[in-house]
């Protein structure tokens, strides 16, 4: 018997749906494995990262707090990448936005009034935008790859916050440390969920979720998206306007990856810093993708992947092991769930080795 | 050692890991497979590198480590889009992810050790003639490593039969299948020579231009590498002058500040990403030039049903 991979007559839908948990599964399989390597019982480690992390109301609500940035940009990115729109500069255009959104709460210091917070959410999202236009301008303009320019402007971006924080932003009375000062009560998110650190951050990304699943079940321009990711001849065809969708696709991304940065300087952190976001911008990707760029399976995929992310930190107190572990166990996630998605379009058969002489079978129908 | 030569020398070091990884991209490119992981590799391979030399204490284990710890990574990636099929861009982004929290993991405990880096080969007499001595017959072994492999690769790129069959199966997968070659072994051999040289990348930065582990030290070089193969529209020659360009955007952050202007470093610092920018917008600009010079199966998956 040998084992053949061959294509399917139509891509399975089921397997569209398992291959996410399949892939969970294997990861959790290859901690167990790693744990045990290291020479430590697989199952404090599991209780180590997966169930002390969210004991209690408190663990509840930093799952919350981590998904929510994780969900509000990758349903952002999830527009694009539809369309085949690569936009991996989410970590710099929420940096970029919670810059711009950080400048106005610094602005508005000491100052109250209920304009404050829309006002710092918005000209966060315009941040982000803003950040996400030149990508989406040298591309439409001048046909340069959007992967290698979005990318490049994460390091800039960071660099344009640490500018502004060791310089004109650090805060006077602050014995030099580069930070700004504390934002105001009013320029805070408040607080939704009492004892935890849940903040209104979380709506906003429910909100996106909402917002995403309707534009890309229910708009014109999201079934052109779509239609441009599966089929991009059939869609240059139909006449879809190409240039208007990658700057929907960037734009989009870069306001959600906006807002996400200003909830975190306008909630968890409460000040701007040298760096405001733990990789959420990369991880997204990964949320995007286990999420099968659909609004809900992102919501499900950003919980997972923020509980990895509080499950290295408990795992780094708990049994000494480097943060650093999540990174790796996000990648390893990514990894399966590219191997498992084989079995959307392929399936494996096993076949009589040639020579043998079985009669042959009917072709069978295909799942 | 003059100012000029001493600029030319630190030029040519800061190029030096950008022209590993990004030869070894150029081949895996010319193959007709995009790997986005090439930062995660560098990476990896740095920290391995980096691991083995100080705790065996010889630099060369470190670098055949490196090249090893590189082409493993590829290999991830390699099974995933070669035999998995799984989307190419995807797939390079989760090696680099993966890549940068590894290679944290591993380097956990080498963020305080120092090595004694490479000395340069000092060809007696000939590597005391002024300014063009010490460029010509005084540079580390690496970096004449980094000189022969460039010739290696233009001459199987462009001279041997192989190297037309590899660009063949680029250019078109499915001719070059019916004609009867294995177009997946060959790009898992493209893929595995691009991470291996991705790997001598990271510990040329490693072992040698720093020497030192630094958590995510490459700090976007893998990037401005895949950056450097678009730049030189797929032509060995040009990623040469491609890397000293940026080599030379790098040093310059540095000479700045010791001439005295006074810039903030944080702007200094954008230079090299913004030179890449810049660069790619320039090269792009013209869509021809890159429609007639990318392999044209570039960053699809091959399946012989197709």
């Amino acid at each position: 018997m040998r084992i053949r991979i061959e294509p399917r007559a139509q891509p399975s839908r089921l397997m569209g749906w398992l291959s996410p948990l399949l892939a969970v599964v294997l990861t959790l399989v290859t901690g167990f494995l790693f744990s045990a390597f290291l020479g430590m019982s697989p199952v404090d480690a599991f209780h180590a990262f997966f169930v002390a992390p969210i004991d209690d109301l408190y663990g509840l609500g930093e799952l919350g707090v981590k998904a929510a940035p994780l969900a509000l940009i990758a349903v952002g990115l999830a527009i694009g990448f539809r369309s085949n729109v690569w936009n991996i500069g989410a970590e710099g255009q929420l940096t970029f936005g919670a810059l711009v959104g950080g400048g106005v709460a610094l602005w508005a210091y000491e100052m109250e009034g209920a304009w404050i917070l829309p006002t710092m959410i918005l000209a966060g999202a315009l941040g982000g935008m803003a950040w996400a236009s030149i990508p989406a301008f040298l591309r439409t303009r001048f046909n340069t790859n959007e992967i290698l320019v979005s990318l490049m402007l994460n390091y800039v971006a960071l660099l344009c916050l640490s500018y502004m924080v060791h310089g004109p932003w650090r805060d006077p009375e602050g014995f030099n440390f580069p930070e700004s000062r504390l934002f105001s009560e009013s320029a805070m998110l408040p607080i939704i969920l009492e004892d935890t650190r849940l903040h209104a951050g979380a709506l906003l990304a429910l909100v996106a979720v909402v917002l995403g699943w309707v534009f890309v079940k229910k708009s014109f321009i999201g079934y052109q998206m779509q239609v441009a990711g599966l089929a991009d001849t059939a869609a240059r065809y139909a006449g879809f306007n190409r240039k208007r969708m990658i700057w929907m696709g960037l734009l989009i991304g870069g306001a959600a990856a906006g807002i996400a940065g200003l909830s975190e300087v306008a909630g968890p952190i409460g000040q701007l810093l040298p760096s405001v976001s733990p990789g959420y911008g990369y991880a997204a990707i990964i949320v995007a993708f286990v999420g099968r760029l659909h609004p809900v399976g992102i919501l499900l995929a950003s919980l997972l992947m923020s509980l990895l992310y509080l499950g290295g930190e408990s795992a780094q107190m708990e049994l000494g092991l480097p943060s650093a572990v999540t990174g790796v166990f996000q990648g390893v996630l990514l990894f399966y769930l590219l191997a498992a998605d084989l079995f959307i379009n392929f399936r494996i058969r096993a076949v009589a080795p040639p020579g043998s002489r079985s009669p042959s079978k009917p072709a069978e129908a295909s799942s | 050692m003059d100012t000029f030569t001493a600029i030319v020398l630190a030029t040519l070091g800061a190029g030096t890991p950008l022209v590993f990884a990004a030869l070894g991209e150029l081949v895996t490119e010319k193959s007709g497979v995009l790997n986005l992981g090439v930062e995660g590799m560098m990476l990896v391979g740095a920290v391995c590198g980096f691991a083995v030399a100080a705790d065996s204490g010889s630099i060369w284990l470190g670098v055949l480590t490196a090249v090893v710890a590189g082409a493993a990574m590829a290999l991830v990636f390699a099974v995933l889009t070669l035999t998995f099929q799984a989307n190419q861009v995807a797939s390079g982004l989760a090696l680099t992810i993966f890549g940068i929290g590894l290679s944290a993991f591993i380097g956990l405990n080498y963020t305080s050790v120092a090595l004694d880096g490479m000395d340069p080969i000092q060809i007696p007499v000939l590597s005391d003639i002024p300014v063009v001595g010490p460029l010509l017959f005084g540079l580390d072994p690496l970096m004449y490593l980094s000189f022969a492999l460039f010739g290696a690769v233009t001459w199987f790129l462009y001279r041997s039969k192989a190297g037309l069959l590899l660009r063949g199966i680029g250019e078109a997968p499915h001719s070059a299948h019916a004609i009867g070659y294995p177009v997946i072994r060959i790009r898992y051999l493209a893929v595995l020579f691009g991470g291996a040289m991705a790997g001598l990348g990271g510990a040329y930065l490693a072992l040698v231009y720093t020497p030192l582990w630094v958590e995510e030290m490459t700090a976007g070089r893998g990037w401005i590498a895949l950056a450097l193969v678009v730049f030189s529209t797929w032509r060995p020659g040009r990623v040469m002058l491609g890397a000293y360009l940026f080599g030379g955007v790098t040093i310059l952050q540095f000479h700045v500040q010791g001439l005295g202007i006074d810039l903030p470093s944080q702007l200094l610092s954008m230079l090299p990403y913004l030179a890449t920018i810049i660069v790619l917008v320039l090269i792009s600009r013209d869509i021809n030039t890159i429609r007639l010079n990318a392999p044209a199966s570039i960053g699809q998956a091959f399946h012989p049903s197709n």
